[in-house]
């Protein structure tokens, strides 16, 4: 048993450990200044100042809401299920933490005679991961919900959970068709695509219209934040809970919204692809560390631009209505999805038949 | 014993206990929780079987969505412990002895297989992958892969209609 043991190539676990505390660090922390942003958008949305008071420009305005999150009373109420209250919040953050796991940020590094990809796992099945991810992301809101053994928890978890279950649908048939023309599943492989050719949005609007929208919607943003509407719920699934057990929550929602924004550049935009540089070339001439650091910032520059896009919209357009949410999932979107599927498949096989009938 | 079969007797013991959890459980929503338990087992057999495509459909359509209707279900009903009502005496007898019927013909199945002709390809077969899954639904077996899948839009259409109806 330990000869096997011995047998694991001890420098590949130890290089993706480092790569997968860099990754979780990298989230944690884009979406600690998530919030700030979020603040400052907000405000100059509505002709504010937003935070300014801690350090410049309010920069850690997120450090002491954290350490406010720490210090505030730990309540778990009598009549809630403990160990099903406390698993709640971790699962959300778990599930959010768990899909950056397929995504690339960047080709790749060569440190000491190491070539190491910037990929924690390259598999064949990434996107399927991260649908799997995301399905199971619905369970740190109900579980979270019906722990609380509060009316209210319970309305917004059952409500948030049908949301995210109606509009994954719509989300895998829109992907069905952007894998059609990549025939891989692979995010790597899909990236390698776009930089040989332009970029897949350009292929697929309507493709990625809906899955923009229905990202949105899994990540519990406005207007699809309906299991958060104070008026309606006093607070939502999430009420029963203080400290920073709410901070999870709270911050999870800040992490998926970061993935989504990671997962939509990747699939949509090219990824870590430098846009207008050939990034093979631009590797042999300035070398390939350079490259895999530019890269990242590249890929880093889109989620950004997607984050802001998050927020924009959050503090622009107003809370769907229930029947309007379903409506829009269910009789807009799916019919959407499924006439962009059968419109790809047709012309990727005109394409393959050399354009004849 | 490889770190494969570390992983396999694991995942079998937490299989099989939880498993036994969804039965013995006096809360149903335990219940449900324990089955997602069971279900992620499971999937990690077939990763150790190679069969990366099947383990993460495993996850996707019995634990992200049915279990998801289940656990809806079930916490709308608000079944408790103590309210949970007393069940007829015959009841009870009934289901003994149909869930031992059933335990023999499982028994009287598998008494006489071979198991050794049988044995798992841990690690090696490459039929679970996504490619070559791909290629024996779409060519060996493309016109039964159809017809299911016409099947399912028609359900899904079928419910957009259920629900467009006023």
């Amino acid at each position: 048993m330990l000869g096997n043991l011995m047998a694991v190539d001890w420098g590949f676990v130890f290089e993706k450990l480092i790569l997968i505390a860099v990754v979780v660090t990298v989230s944690l922390v884009v979406a600690m200044y998530e919030t700030w942003a979020e603040r400052k958008v907000a405000a100059v949305i509505q002709d504010r100042r937003g935070p300014n008071r801690a350090g410049p420009f309010g920069l850690f305005q997120p450090l002491a809401d954290g350490l406010k999150l720490f210090m505030k009373e730990e309540i778990i109420p009598n009549s809630s299920n403990k160990l099903l209250f406390v698993m709640g919040p971790g699962l959300a953050m778990l599930t959010a933490m768990m899909t950056s796991a397929v995504i690339p940020w960047g080709s790749k590094i060569v440190l000491f005679g190491r070539t190491i990809p910037l990929q924690i796992a390259d598999i064949n099945i990434g996107i399927l991961y991260i649908f799997g991810v995301v399905s199971m992301g619905v369970y740190g809101i109900m579980i979270g919900g019906w722990a609380s053994n509060n009316k209210f928890s319970l309305l917004a978890a059952i409500r948030g959970a049908s949301q995210i279950i109606s509009y994954e649908l719509a989300m895998g048939l829109s992907i069905i068709a952007l894998l059609m023309l990549t025939g891989s599943l692979s995010l790597k492989t899909i990236i390698e695509q776009q930089q040989d050719h332009i970029y897949y949005v350009f292929f697929q609007p309507l493709g990625f219209l809906i899955f923009l929208i229905c990202a949105f919607a899994e990540c519990n943003r406005t207007p699809f934040d309906l299991s958060e509407a104070e008026n309606e719920l006093n607070f939502g699934y999430h009420q029963e809970y203080s400290s920073m057990k709410l901070g999870f929550y709270l911050f999870a929602e800040y992490i998926n919204m970061f993935v989504s924004s990671a997962v939509m550049a990747t699939l949509f935009f090219g990824g870590y692809d430098i846009p207008f540089v050939n990034d093979v070339s631009f590797g042999l001439h300035h070398g390939q560390n350079l490259l895999a650091l530019l890269q990242t910032v590249s890929l880093l520059a889109k989620i950004a631009c997607f984050v802001f896009f998050f927020m924009w919209v959050r503090w622009t357009i107003p809370r769907f209505r229930y029947d309007q949410l379903m409506d829009l999932g269910w009789k807009k979107l799916i019919p959407l999805s499924l006439v962009n599927m059968v419109v790809t498949g047709f012309l990727v096989l005109l394409r393959q038949n050399h354009w004849h009938f | 014993m490889g770190i494969t079969q570390i992983l396999f007797w694991s995942l079998s013991v937490l299989a099989l206990f939880s498993a036994i959890m969804v039965v013995v459980s006096r809360n149903p929503v335990h219940s449900v929780l324990w089955l997602i338990m069971v279900f992620f087992a499971i999937s990690g057999h077939y990763i150790l079987l190679n069969a990366q495509f099947l383990a993460i459909v495993n996850l996707i359509v019995y634990a992200g969505a049915i279990m998801v209707l289940f656990l809806f279900v079930i916490m709308l009903m608000n079944l408790n412990a103590d309210t949970e009502p007393q069940k007829n005496k015959w009841l009870k007898i009934a289901g003994v002895i149909s869930g031992g019927a059933l335990l023999l013909v499982f028994v009287a199945a598998l008494k006489n297989v071979d198991a050794k002709a049988h044995v798992a390809q841990v690690a090696r077969g490459d039929i679970g992958l996504i490619h070559n899954l791909g290629i024996a639904l779409f060519h060996d077996y493309v016109v039964p892969f159809e017809i299911s899948s016409v099947l399912f839009l028609s359900a899904m259409v079928g419910a957009v209609v259920i629900g467009k109806k006023e």
